[in-house]
């Protein structure tokens, strides 16, 4: 080789490139009649050996009481954990002194989705959800406020355990 | 003007008939590719994805044209139709089935029955290449221009290999005009150009690919070091163009082995489809066997494609010119040796047992070719002669 292009010397049985040819055609044809990998997405959004990890940090849910209200107690614990400052909180308290949120809103756009406010939520009302189908038309509508986040009815992440690192 | 007239709706279906095979051929790339990787393939606009090339086809009307600032304009415009034309026109002298009679008289099936058809088609096949350089050139772009130059250098080294390998095929045909070169292989199954130059079909195989910029010798476009070679600054129906001549030249190439050594439209085991009295069922039928042999070798290029890694530069030379070339030399040599005794000195005629001997010798022949080209010390050592370790 004129430019210097190391040349390893192998041993025939690795240079037969004919053999291996003719063997690369026949596993290349073996294949076309294997059964197919492809999900048909959205048609088909789960297969036997894919589906969403139950501990998936998707959008946010906010979990419901007997009465249909927001479990939410307007701590302020989640606004103040939140590394994306993203959670908008304004406590309000009723006659019987029991704090709840006026407003409560959570831009997804800047969330990050490291499931902090699920973490730090003392009633477990706020958590991040098994969903990954958050497509809209405009960018307002990703900011989502409180009947929005209580009318979400995908399943809820269950975070990382440290009791239990692999999720068994 | 019966002619003037056959002539011009042969020339409309012929063409039509192409353009959409080469559409299907797009689509049936990526399926049968997609298939081999236990993928499904685009399989969504259409059944089965049919309408698929006519959706890419919109959306490369519709794109944005682009003009590099450096290029030569008019070679830059030109070269997509240089590329495009030579790739159609090759199709005109190919036979694609037996003759059509009608009442104003017997309609030859192939566009044109040029008696040089042969040449012709070296010709046009060649012309091919300086639209890639062109291309290549005019966008002064320096992965453009290597892959222009890459381009021209592997048709050159080729081309030879691949005339050499046909020159066996006239010498049995005695003729270079294509539809005698069928009507000679139409005896039986063993005349089948195929059987008794073998040798010649290997070679002329391996050179169709290398003429066709296919993969493993895709290396003007190889775009792990080139980008997408000759036509990277091309975009929107012009680069949609390279792809079109891409696939007629495959097309073309496809049914040019079919003709030279399958027999053509022949109809193997039968002898019925090659006399008259000519019918219309006879010409559908052996357009049929036409149609599924050339389908077989586009399956095979697009197999071929999704099988092997790419050669690397030098070793592409390397096969080219030592071994294409000598082999088919020689074996142009050996063959018209082997013509001479049979056909002058011991006088058979044209027939079965002519081409038996013939591919007694191809055996043989064959055996010693790939015995030396299985130990990959031509193409792995790179011309380095092996030392004893």
């Amino acid at each position: 080789m004129a430019i210097g292009v190391k040349v390893l010397k192998r041993p025939t049985a690795q240079t037969n490139y004919l053999r291996a040819t003719l063997k690369g055609l026949a596993l290349t044809f073996s294949h076309m009649f294997r059964p197919k990998v492809t999900m048909q997405y959205p048609e088909q959004r789960a297969t036997d050996d894919w589906a969403i990890a139950s501990r998936w940090r998707g959008t946010h849910r906010m979990l419901t009481d007997e009465q249909g209200r927001a479990k939410c107690v307007a701590c302020g614990l989640c606004p103040q954990i939140c590394p994306a400052n993203c959670i908008k909180l304004v406590p309000g308290e009723d006659e019987n002194g029991n704090r709840y949120p006026l407003i409560y809103e959570i831009d997804e756009f800047r969330c990050v989705f490291c499931g902090y406010c699920q973490e730090v939520c003392p009633e477990e009302a706020i958590h991040v959800g098994v969903h990954y189908e958050n497509a809209e038309y405009s960018r307002d509508r990703f900011v989502y406020d409180l009947e929005r986040l209580c009318a979400q009815t995908h399943p809820v992440s269950t975070l990382w355990d440290p009791a239990d690192p692999r999720g068994e | 003007m019966f002619f003037l007239l056959a002539s011009i709706v042969k020339i409309v279906v012929v063409f039509t008939v192409l353009m959409v095979s080469v559409a299907m051929l797009t689509l049936a790339e990526r399926r049968i590719c997609a298939f081999m990787q236990d993928r499904l393939g685009p399989n969504r606009v259409g059944p089965f994805g049919l309408l698929q090339p006519a959706a890419d086809g919109l959306k490369n009307i519709f794109k944005e044209e682009t003009y590099p600032a450096q290029a030569d304009f008019w070679l830059f415009v030109l070269a997509p139709a240089v590329s495009f034309i030579p790739a159609l026109l090759t199709f005109a002298v190919i036979p694609f089935a037996s003759p059509l009679p009608t009442p104003w008289g017997q309609v030859p099936m192939v566009v044109a029955d040029l008696p040089i058809g042969f040449l012709y088609i070296l010709a046009i096949g060649s012309l091919g290449v300086y639209g890639i350089v062109l291309a290549g050139w005019s966008s002064n772009n320096k992965y453009a221009l290597l892959g222009g130059l890459r381009a021209s250098a592997q048709m050159i080294s080729y081309e030879i290999a691949m005339g050499m390998s046909a020159v066996a095929v006239l010498l049995l045909a005695g003729n270079v005009t294509l539809s005698d070169v069928i009507a000679r292989q139409s005896t039986s199954l063993a005349t089948w150009n195929v059987f008794p130059l073998f040798l010649a079909f290997f070679v002329f195989l391996v050179a169709a690919f290398a003429e066709t910029n296919r993969l493993p010798f895709d290396l003007p476009e190889a775009e792990g070091e080139l980008i997408a070679g000759y036509h990277t600054e091309y975009s929107s129906m012009k680069f949609s163009m390279f792809y079109i001549a891409e696939y007629s030249n495959m097309v073309t190439a496809s049914a040019l082995m079919v003709t030279l050594f399958f027999g053509g439209w022949d109809i193997p085991f039968t002898s019925w489809d090659n006399v008259g009295p000519f019918t219309i069922w006879k010409t559908l039928a052996t357009l049929a066997a036409f149609a599924v042999k050339t389908g077989f070798f586009l399956f095979f290029f697009i197999w071929v494609r999704w099988t092997l890694p790419r050669f690397r530069y030098d070793q592409l030379m390397a096969l080219g010119w030592k071994v294409m070339l000598p082999t088919a030399i020689l074996y142009v040599t050996l063959t018209a040796t082997a013509v001479w005794l049979l056909h002058t000195v011991l006088g058979w005629p044209y027939g079965t047992n002519f081409a038996l001997a013939l591919t007694g010798l191809n055996v043989v022949l064959a055996g010693v070719l790939f015995w030396v080209l299985d130990d990959g010390r031509i193409i792995a050592g790179t011309g380095e002669p092996r030392r004893a370790a």
